[in-house]
């Protein structure tokens, strides 16, 4: 398989001042990530609050400008291409929000919320446009008649269905779905899942899965990646990551999951708390909640290393 | 069945709003027992924190409890005036939130709000309960020292419901009720909360009403879970059962739709969307969503009935004592 994004040495700085004279400090929200999604894959990022990985989702498609890295589209570098050629690669590459609510215009119809990506990119007669969107609406378990209609006459798991409408519509290759079901009730997420599912099997779509739900990502993902400050800690296969974990943190992660039935379960939580992104600690930036943490985690950083072909681990002892 | 600590029969609970009367709660009824933990599990709109927020009696205007009972300790305290109440509220009963930061007062500092709260339920002045403030936050888990003179912006999520959770177990109160005390936080500090709470409450043995929409979370914290649907309890049974035995179409449903790590299952879902309460469905509120529903489903308002030991459902499938559910299919 061919990988159809590949980025390297990603980072993106947020600059921050005190005020206006003081020296700026740089929130490091994504801080030096390497990693390839295969075609046709689905390709989860976990993490807490914080990690960067909703910035890490909006820079790969350039939703945000990166502070310097190579975002490798189809083998086309796209950080370097000029803003008027990029629209192609705008049609390829879509997002779908964690927040239905927040993320459809409340002003607009339907029609117009999902058509107006075909009155961009295409030059189509309004009747084609129309048929466009009726087809892709009932793609998504919706209706003719639901067109006509304003977000705020729909329930959450409805509008979540018109914000991947919008983003299919286009007939887009890649997908960066940032928390598109934390929004949700289990017994509608369920369903949005299991539409994100046939869709990508209909039209051959590559994901990017942004989630903070465990669960869902095995249920979802075929590669993970775990993020904590701004970095990647553990990278590789769904079984890599669930069956042979090797970095304390995605160990600590897998276990603060409340299991379902079967009692209490002997765990290892992480003690304290996520730190400042904005002031990380040095060394292993996990080293502060580490129970396996040394001297040396707190000084040097470690680098991320191959344990097994494909399986990345960020850790002084995962070797 | 009746609970040694707590019976809320027939709570009746509506909201006055410009579209119509919206029925809230239609009918619920829960018990509990001195020391134990009862969740209550639901989605959006279920009437979950309603029920909460009646039993403290802090629904107010547009709302209204139409009818009901609140039995607390022998007591009804829905018959009692607001200053009896007041004995009540951070007395007896005491609840933490889901949003904790905005549940502090911005204004003041932590410790004095802790001491507030500890001064109002025994009566002693604020002064002779900052004494007792460092022991409730060292109980946490907390630096007390650097806490006490904190304020509510300044304190991360997790440490803020670590306060919430000082201020509503120093006052000793028989009866916690946590809503949602873990939904805004993340996985790890979630667990840590948790097992603290856990820890805590063994140690004070106050009963729990823990109001969640995550079962997994009530299923390890709590003895007995209560499902809860559109404004009605529809099925409680000890947490075990309840996921190995699951009755009522609802609670199927609804398990069948959480994804779990290192399970390979298709996540089934609940078709259609929840009732507006404005104009809910006649009879079993859940009958048009339930693939199982027939005739008398749509008229009657099936009663929560004991299907097997401890285990109550309220579906017109099951006569009492029968667990196969096979009215239906006669």
């Amino acid at each position: 398989m061919a990988a159809l994004l590949k980025v390297e040495g990603l980072k993106k700085y947020f600059e921050i001042r005190k005020s206006l004279f003081s020296r700026p400090i740089y929130v490091k929200a994504v801080n030096d990530v390497s990693f390839e999604i295969q075609k046709g894959s689905i390709f989860a990022v976990v993490g807490e609050s914080g990690s960067g990985k909703s910035t890490l989702g909006r820079t790969v498609i350039k939703l945000i400008e990166p502070t310097s890295g190579k975002i490798l589209y189809d083998g086309h570098d796209i950080t370097q291409i000029e803003k008027k050629d990029f629209l192609e690669f705008r049609r390829r590459m879509q997002i779908v929000q964690q927040d239905p609510y927040n993320s459809l215009h409340p002003r607009k119809l339907v029609k117009d919320i999902v058509g107006e990506g075909l009155k961009i990119h295409f030059k189509m007669r309004s009747d084609e446009i129309y048929v466009r969107i009726k087809e892709i609406l009932e793609l998504v378990g919706m209706r003719e008649e639901h067109m006509f209609r304003y977000p705020h006459e729909f329930s959450g798991g409805q509008r979540q269905r018109i914000a991947i409408a919008r983003a299919l519509v286009l007939r887009p290759e890649f997908l960066v779905l940032d928390e598109p079901t934390s929004a949700l009730d289990v017994s509608v997420q369920a369903r949005v899942l299991t539409l994100l599912k046939e869709l990508r099997e209909k039209f051959g779509l590559t994901y990017m899965f942004i989630t903070h739900n465990l669960a869902v990502v095995d249920h979802m993902a075929t590669h993970v990646a775990v993020m904590y400050l701004g970095k990647i800690m553990e990278m590789g296969s769904k079984e890599d990551i669930f069956e042979r974990a090797a970095h304390p943190y995605t160990k600590a992660l897998l276990d603060s999951i409340p299991s379902f039935g079967t009692g209490r379960r002997i765990r290892s939580i992480p003690r304290g708390e996520i730190p400042n992104p904005a002031n990380p600690p040095s060394g292993c930036v996990f080293h502060t909640r580490c129970t396996q943490a040394v001297e040396m985690c707190k000084v040097e950083e470690p680098k991320l290393v191959e344990v097994s072909p494909g399986h990345f681990c960020r850790c002084h002892f995962c070797g | 069945m009746r609970g040694s600590l707590l019976n809320v029969e027939n709570l009746r609970v509506v909201f006055y709003t410009y579209r119509g009367v919206i029925k809230a709660l239609n009918g619920v009824r829960l018990w509990l027992n001195e020391e134990e933990r009862l969740a209550v599990v639901g989605e959006t709109g279920c009437g979950k924190s309603v029920t909460a927020l009646s039993i403290m009696r802090l629904i107010e205007p547009p709302g209204e409890i139409t009818t009901g009972k609140v039995e607390f300790l022998g007591q009804d305290l829905l018959s009692l005036s607001e200053e009896e109440m007041e004995k009540v509220r951070g007395k007896s009963i005491s609840m933490i939130f889901q949003e904790p930061v905005a549940a502090l007062n911005p204004v003041f500092k932590v410790g004095f709000q802790i001491a507030e709260a500890i001064a109002h339920s025994q009566n002693i002045s604020i002064k002779d309960a900052y004494q007792l403030v460092p022991e409730a936050l060292t109980m946490v888990g907390l630096d007390w020292k650097r806490t006490m003179n904190l304020y509510a912006h300044e304190l991360s999520g997790g440490m803020a419901q670590r306060v919430m959770i000082a201020m509503a177990l120093a006052v000793k109160p028989k009866l916690l009720i946590a809503d949602e005390p873990t939904s805004a936080l993340d996985v790890t500090i979630q667990a840590q909360i948790l097992e603290l709470l856990d820890d805590l409450v063994k140690v004070s043995k106050n009963a729990v009403i823990f109001i969640t929409h995550d079962l997994a979370v009530a299923s390890e914290f709590c003895d007995r879970v209560a499902v809860m649907y559109a404004g009605n309890v529809v099925e409680v049974a000890k947490s075990d059962e309840i996921f190995a035995h699951p009755l009522h179409p609802y609670t199927v449903g609804l398990i069948d739709s959480i994804p779990l790590v290192g399970q390979r299952k298709e996540l089934k879902g609940i078709p259609g969307v929840v009732p507006d309460l404005v104009d809910p469905p006649s009879g079993c509120r859940f009958h048009p969503r339930c693939q199982r529903a027939f005739g008398r489903c749509k008229v009657e308002l099936p009663d929560l009935i004991e299907v097997s030991e401890n285990h109550f459902v309220a579906c017109h499938l099951y006569a009492a004592g029968d667990r196969n559910g096979s009215v239906a299919e006669s």
